[in-house]
């Protein structure tokens, strides 16, 4: 639940998805839902030249269960604020 | 609010789909469900490799259960028919490890 509310503040950020096939996509959050499945808008794959793979595709779909990491912005984040609800999710939760 | 990813926009477009073992499967979107399983349309599986160039696989109308996608992607058909298949070359995408 504390992610998937990070995540809705993180929507219009530009980031960099990291898949478990070692695929990165840069883009725009457009959206997020429970399973942290995430919608990016604008696509553009990191190593184009090493994955042609998605070169006509914009917009994606990237089920929540592929994805390793995902790159923020430095200041995308108020790192206090969230080491305080993850602190208080992990106690409680 | 930003809470509904759902795949209802891409319904009847054209979709290209990455699955867990690195297959390529371009088709139009019939329809899903919240387990992201998939119906594909007119679908064929485009093999991309580092010898030759894209070959692509006709598959017809397929399920593809959502245990085994990764990422659905819009295809922009405008920019998909600029591209010359034949001429790319690249290695096969790497299967998901979790």
């Amino acid at each position: 639940m504390l992610f998937f509310s990070y995540f809705k503040d993180l929507v219009g950020q530009e980031v960099t998805v990291e898949l478990k096939n070692d695929l990165a996509i840069r883009g725009t959050l457009h959206s997020v839902d429970q399973y942290l499945n995430i919608k990016l808008e604008n696509t553009k794959v990191v190593d184009q030249d090493k994955y042609p793979h998605m070169l006509s595709v914009r917009n994606c779909f990237i089920r929540g269960s592929v994805v390793r990491y995902v790159q923020l912005p430095k200041d995308g984040v108020d790192v206090d604020l969230l080491h305080d609800a993850a602190r208080r999710e992990a106690r409680g939760g | 609010m930003a809470t509904a990813t759902g795949l209802e926009s891409l319904v009847d477009q054209m979709i290209s789909v990455i699955t867990n073992d690195g297959r390529n499967i371009v088709g139009v979107l019939k329809g899903f469900d919240q387990a992201t399983n998939i119906i594909l349309d007119e679908s064929h599986e485009r093999v991309f490799s580092t010898k030759e160039g894209v070959q692509q696989h006709v598959l017809g109308l397929y399920i593809i259960r959502g245990d085994n996608i990764g990422v659905i992607g819009e295809l922009d058909e405008e920019l998909d028919a600029s591209l010359d298949l034949s001429k790319l070359r690249a290695h096969p995408l790497k299967p998901v490890v979790h």
